[in-house]
């Protein structure tokens, strides 16, 4: 295989694993979007949290003499999932339940201002500046050649992978398999009616922001893990680019954002890897206003009809 | 009350998770490690205090409601103001009022009062220009700093390619910027709103990452200098004459004091507001404005009339992005430097909390946000570190007790006389 | 135009939602000055026929031709302006607003909507306010609501909602008028006030109308031309005493026997 193959390769593996946790994030955007046709603009500061509390968790176990890099991982994901489940049932019952129903302007505007508090509620905690953690896992499978130019999937890479698809089959069995779950989908169907007949839509809506918070949170432990820095800034760049995955998959559908987010990826990988590093953000916004000009229901999404 | 103390106690653990971890332990970078500082007693204090009123709160609310029920509504709008509003004649006499006030005022006063004065005019400015896209047509522009990046670098970058003066520049921001809106808007604006506000975010966003990364144009990050300061029928502002012109203190005989100049940029600025507040008071007047208020109450009901809502919508994105350019052009003149810097998001959300605290749709109140906006800091400086925290916070706020603003005013109707 | 080309020719309208085929191979035609209903039982699909005509969907097969023109898959603000012009099943006023504004509203796009003639009060932009306000209070008078013209049309009583927002469609100039189960919620004596409106559109403005309706009262007694749909297919048209007459129709309404 010649060289351009595997730097080709390299950047599909770099991508399919940034694209994995967009993904994570994006579940977030289109579940609360798929139950009440809104954004929740906060939940980018959501998965900034869960990074945040994965590095405390992490640096706290490694005080305590923890090496054991599952029981690190599995520590990490656990608390900064409890922890942003709160934040998400915080924000839906703030800034969304007490406005519902009323002007759409409304809600957008106070998610708006949860996310500025939140993100300078970090800064003032936590200081603005940079958080660096050294690389707890290194190393990783050379693909190709020993020697010479070849890619390279790293352990932390692999792990990403299989935490994010353990993460998806449980949703999908959540959502597929338990009552909550068919509670959750005939509330996407239909709000009204399922509070009709006798489903508390409060706590449904409320669930569901719980689990987009609790996804955002694994998406924060990872990627936190991978970059190994993080600011109180980081939140605002990865919802946007999850919120694009979710609308390039089409908003509402859960497969949809997982493929938007594995595109979206994919893209800004390539981006960097033969354009420049600086525009792979410009990529995304890019991205989404193609979607929105061309293909404004996205890939797996369905036309929306207008009631009249 | 017994039926409140679950949930009041649910609430209470849930604000010792939300904070336990994210307040009361800080991260600290010594060297290439990691570790972790204990934030101190008052912290947990506080998180316990917090948590003890959320739970009070709670377990009492019904009693709160009751108690609140009783309080005497307050009033929609301060009583002065409703009856300003009802009588065009009194209306009309307190705006003249204001302007004299705004036209007398910096002859009282000292500089750095009128250079204050004048930072808190820009705002104004951009107040007004973001509430015509916002309060007036309903359209959430969440990248609204884009187009006032746009003004401030047109100018900066005609005047030092081509050295034109702020007159000229001042109508190729403005210019500019409408383009810029126009194309941003023609493709969004027939989606829903909320996509609107995420692709605006970006829009402000790929602006200023354009900004710092096109170094051979804009000097990226350390961006531009020596911008030329506006000048009045071609006489300028500083000590000595640059070749060919001749200074302000020259011309009129006077003795040169760097005063001038300041009250200048203060009239100047002053000039634009009221440029803006007519073009506001004419476009509610104009159909366009009764399309606006009808677009915001149902959109298919305007179709079935005839009425192009995207033509519509982006009449209104247009002309707010005009006011950002004309609003980015006078910062550069009076900066005289400008850098990316200067347009990050913060800028969006805090004039955002302006048109959110002053009203959607009203004048006064935007100008009254402005000044309560720009001031405080100034005012409290240790408040500066907690700004933006509070802004978030009152917009949350704002939005759930007063949604309408402080000063929310109805759009002028018109009235049939027969 | 000779008088044989319909006003309005639709031919082969199916609208089509997923798997739902919720109109089939529709066919109506509206001659000029004339009354057609269109009418069905609940569900049948006729609100979706109008979505259609005015272009509020894009329809997934057939044709519409108003004036010769074919026009599907054009969008409504564009119908509207040449002269297609429809009332809601359940009332959309501008709530907020008086009801002399929802009038110049509708005028938008016949008024002087130039932003510098606006900014500078030319004599231009001044004529057109006021030939648009009084336009309004003519139709105000019309529709016997002129006392109420500067109150918020929210506030209105439901029967003056009715009328208001037909008032609101008269003031566009349309040429064909398209009401969407007008009398819905109307006492007897409302409808037959509605009644005599209708019937006063054609004879005295020279309009056409389309309507859909359920009551069969006023369908029966205005109608020149009555097309019957049931399930998103066509059952009959004809004469509204042929259509009362055949058994098809009875059948759709009443059920088997």
């Amino acid at each position: 295989m010649p060289d351009w193959f595997y730097y080709l390769l390299q950047q599909l593996l770099n991508g399919l694993t940034v694209g994995s946790t967009y993904a994570l994030i994006a579940i977030g955007y289109t579940m609360v979007y798929g139950i009440i046709g809104m954004i929740n603009f906060a939940h980018g500061e959501v998965y900034m949290i869960g990074s945040y509390i994965a590095f405390i968790v992490l640096a706290a176990l490694a005080l305590m003499g923890i090496e054991s890099l599952p029981l690190l991982i599995i520590g990490a994901l656990l608390v900064s999932m409890v922890v942003t489940s709160a934040y998400g049932y915080s924000i839906e019952r703030v800034a969304y339940r007490p406005l519902r129903g009323g002007n759409r302007l409304i809600p957008l505007i106070s998610a708006i201002g949860m996310s500025i508090f939140l993100q300078n509620l970090v800064r003032l905690a936590q200081g603005s500046r940079d958080i660096a953690m050294p690389n707890l896992v290194r190393g990783g499978l050379d693909i190709g050649p020993a020697t010479g130019f070849h890619a390279t999937l790293s352990y932390m890479q692999i792990i990403i992978f299989v935490v994010t698809l353990i993460s998806m089959t449980l949703l999908t069995l959540f959502i597929t398999r338990s009552r909550m779950g068919r509670a959750c989908r005939a509330c996407a169907e239909d709000l009204k009616m399922t509070n009709l007949l006798g489903i508390n839509t409060n706590a449904i809506i409320a669930l569901t922001f719980v689990i987009g918070a609790a996804l955002a949170a694994v998406a924060g432990v990872l990627l936190g893990m991978y970059y190994g820095v993080i600011n109180p800034y980081i939140g605002f760049m990865a919802g946007l680019k999850a919120f694009t995955a979710a609308v390039l998959g089409g908003i509402g559908s859960i497969p949809g954002a997982v493929l938007g987010g594995l595109l979206l990826g994919v893209a800004e990988a390539m981006t960097s890897g033969y354009f420049s590093a600086e525009y792979k953000d410009v990529v995304a916004f890019s991205v989404l206003i193609l979607v929105l000009l061309f293909r404004p229901s996205g890939i797996l999404g369905r036309p929306e009809v207008e009631k009249v | 009350m017994m039926r409140n103390l679950k949930p009041a106690l649910i609430s209470a653990v849930v604000v010792v998770i939300l904070s336990g971890l994210l307040m009361g332990i800080r991260l600290s970078q010594q060297g290439t490690s990691l570790v972790l500082v204990g934030a101190g007693a008052d912290v947990a204090v506080k998180i316990a205090g917090a948590a003890l009123f959320i739970f009070l709160f709670n377990l009492f609310r019904d009693q709160l409601t009751a108690l609140w029920l009783k309080v005497p509504a307050l009033p929609r709008t301060p009583a002065a103001f409703s009856i300003l509003a009802a009588r065009p004649a009194a209306h009309r006499l307190f705006w003249c009022f204001l302007i004299a006030a705004a036209l007398i005022w910096p002859f009282l006063t000292n500089r750095s009062n009128i250079d204050l004065a004048t930072l808190v005019l820009i705002y104004v400015m951009l107040g007004l220009g973001l509430n015509i896209v916002v309060g007036l047509a309903g359209l959430l522009d969440l990248g609204y700093v884009g187009f006032y990046a746009v003004g401030a670098y047109t100018y900066a970058l005609l005047a030092m390619y081509f050295g034109i003066g702020f007159w000229t520049g001042l109508v190729a921001a403005g210019a500019m910027a409408a383009l810029f809106g126009f194309l941003l808007g023609f493709p969004v604006l027939r989606l829903r709103g909320d996509y609107l506000a995420i692709v605006t975010l970006g829009f402000g966003e790929i602006i200023r990452i354009l900004l710092n990364n096109f170094t051979s144009l804009t000097n990226g990050p350390n961006g531009i200098g020596n911008i030329p300061k506006p000048e009045l029928f071609g006489l300028e502002f500083s000590r000595r004459a640059s070749e060919g012109a001749q200074t302000f203190h020259e011309f009129f005989g006077i003795t040169f004091n760097s005063v001038h100049r300041v009250m200048f940029l203060y009239f100047l600025a002053l000039l634009l507001v009221l440029l803006t507040l007519f073009v506001i008071n004419r476009l509610l007047r104009m159909p366009v404005g009764r399309a606006w208020e009808a677009l915001r109450e149902d959109e298919v009901a305007c179709r079935s009339l005839g009425i192009n809502p995207t033509a519509v919508k982006l009449n209104a994105f247009t002309i707010g992005a005009t006011f950002a350019g004309f609003a980015g052009c006078f910062f550069a003149a009076r900066q005289g430097f400008i850098s990316p810097e200067s347009f990050t998001f913060i800028e969006s959300a805090i004039i955002l909390a302006i048109v959110v605290l002053g009203g959607m749709g009203s004048q006064l109140g935007v100008i009254l946000a402005a000044i309560i906006m720009t001031l405080l800091p100034e005012v409290a400086r240790q408040f500066d570190e907690y700004r933006m925290l509070l802004f978030g916070l009152l917009m949350v706020l704002m939005m759930i007790w007063r949604p309408q603003g402080l000063l929310p005013m109805k759009r002028p109707h018109m009235e049939l006389r027969t | 135009m000779s008088a044989a080309t319909p006003l309005l020719d639709v031919s082969g309208l199916c609208m089509r939602f997923g798997g739902l085929l919720a109109v089939n191979d529709v066919a109506l035609q509206v001659h000029e000055h004339q009354i057609v209903s269109l009418i069905g039982p609940n569900g049948a699909g006729k609100t979706t026929v109008f979505n259609c005509l005015t272009g509020f969907y894009k329809p997934s097969a057939g044709s519409i031709r108003f004036r010769g023109e074919e026009v599907s898959g054009v969008p409504g603000f564009k119908l509207a302006r040449k002269g297609m012009v429809r009332t809601f099943q359940h009332v959309r006023l501008f709530k907020q607003m008086s009801v002399v504004e929802n009038l110049l509203v509708a005028q938008h796009h016949h008024m002087n909507t130039n932003m510098l003639a606006g900014l500078l009060k030319t004599p231009g932009f001044r004529r057109s306010e006021k030939e648009a306000l009084e336009r309004a209070a003519q139709w105000l008078e019309r529709t016997g609501l002129l006392e109420f013209a500067n109150r918020t049309a929210g506030t209105l009583a439901y029967g003056q909602q009715r009328r208001l927002e037909i008032a609101r469609c008269m003031v566009t100039r349309p040429t064909l008028l398209m009401l969407d189960e007008p009398a819905a919620g109307l006492n007897p004596r409302e409808t037959a006030d509605l009644q005599e409106l209708i019937a006063e559109l054609r004879g005295e403005h020279g309009l056409t109308i389309l309507l859909i309706e359920h009551d069969m009262k006023l369908v029966m007694g205005i109608s020149d031309h009555v097309v019957v749909i049931n399930q998103g297919c066509p059952l009959a048209a004809g004469s509204p005493e042929e259509v009362c007459r055949n058994p098809d129709v009875i059948k759709a309404y009443l059920g088997e026997t």
